[in-house]
């Protein structure tokens, strides 16, 4: 909380319509990497932890999810019950069964969540996230995207956003504080 | 020519932790140079070194090739309002007397167009070209794709 109000007070005014909404007021419909419907009621009462990425990005994706797998073995079975998510900007490419392929590389508590362009769009702007496709030579392409890891309160409310490249000894406080 | 030889001498006689050994031209030292696994080859690889500068003159890194990807590039991730983008680098300024770091979430080589799927445990050539020390090629060691890292018993990290 304090790293991004400071942020945004040092940079440009307060502006609260830019944090993400409370997880019962999202809208979204995604599917999760074992093809199952995910909408934000499901996670009612539980503490949520969400990123937006894509698989085909080879460098802050992997770091974060690496990050996080350390974060959780770091919390150990106090975070069994937070739901950790990785919502993918790259529907396109990121099936349920590339996003299983994924994300069965880290550590198992985390889901990767995809779904119809319109549907990621709506979760991009439930969590006031940002995202463009960025088109490379030889037509490939990249995405550019948000970056920050966003924690909720078991009741729905935003909490805090750990950046990318937070340090750890700062990062797991953050989260446990969102367990209870 | 001496460095390819060079390279290839040392890609036949080392065995494990090949990340861990340490490449000299001219001023630069090369080491620590890593990859991490990807899920078949159709997603980019990422290519990490650490390069410290021992001499008085600046130089840069200006390029890498490798027979392990059709298109290796530098990339940086910057990370600006929050937003992460991966530029182009058109070159990774090495300055005299300092070390520099191809990194998770910061300057990399993205190897697009893979050869074949990198399978931890495998190892591959990467070519650096620096702007004044000319080419020199060093053993990449793919690590897991949830790597933070080699574990070198010298590593600064």
């Amino acid at each position: 909380m304090l790293g991004v109000g400071a942020y945004r007070t040092r940079n440009r005014p307060a502006r609260n319509e830019l944090l993400p909404l409370p997880i019962g007021e999202m809208s979204w419909a995604l599917t999760d990497h074992q093809g199952r419907s995910v909408r934000p009621k499901d996670w009612a009462g539980r503490p949520v932890m969400v990123f937006f990425g894509f698989t085909w990005c080879p460098d802050v994706c992997p770091t974060t999810l690496s990050d996080i797998s350390l974060w959780l073995e770091d919390l150990g079975a106090d975070a069994n019950r937070l739901i950790v998510a990785l919502i993918s900007v790259d529907p396109e490419r990121d099936t349920p069964v590339v996003l299983a392929d994924y994300v069965s590389n880290f550590d198992p508590r985390i889901i990767g969540l995809t779904g119809p362009a319109e549907e990621v769009a709506q979760a991009a702007a439930d969590f006031r996230v940002t995202y463009r496709r960025v088109d490379k030579d030889g037509g490939d392409y990249t995405m550019d995207h948000t970056a920050g890891v966003f924690l909720f309160h078991p009741d729905g409310r935003f909490v805090s956003i750990i950046d990318f490249h937070e340090d750890r000894r700062f990062a797991v406080p953050k989260i446990r504080r969102t367990l209870s | 020519m001496n460095h390819f030889l060079l390279a290839a001498a040392l890609i036949l006689s080392a065995s494990a932790a090949m990340a861990c050994e340490t490449v000299t031209i001219g001023d630069l030292t090369v080491e620590h140079a890593w990859s991490k696994a990807t899920i078949g080859a159709g997603r980019p690889g990422v290519f990490y070194v650490e390069i410290t500068n021992t001499g008085s003159t600046d130089n840069a890194l200006v390029g890498i090739a490798t027979p392990a990807a059709g298109m290796p590039m530098l990339h940086e991730t910057v990370v600006q309002d929050g937003i992460a983008s991966m530029p182009h680098a058109m070159s990774i300024p090495v300055p005299a007397g300092q070390s520099v770091q191809l990194s998770p979430g910061g300057y990399h080589g993205m190897l697009m167009g893979l050869t074949n799927a990198l399978k931890e445990g495998d190892s591959f050539p990467v070519t650096l070209s620096f702007e004044k020390a000319g080419e020199v090629t060093v053993n990449v060691d793919v690590l897991s794709l949830r790597a933070e890292g080699p574990d070198c018993a010298d590593a600064g990290q």
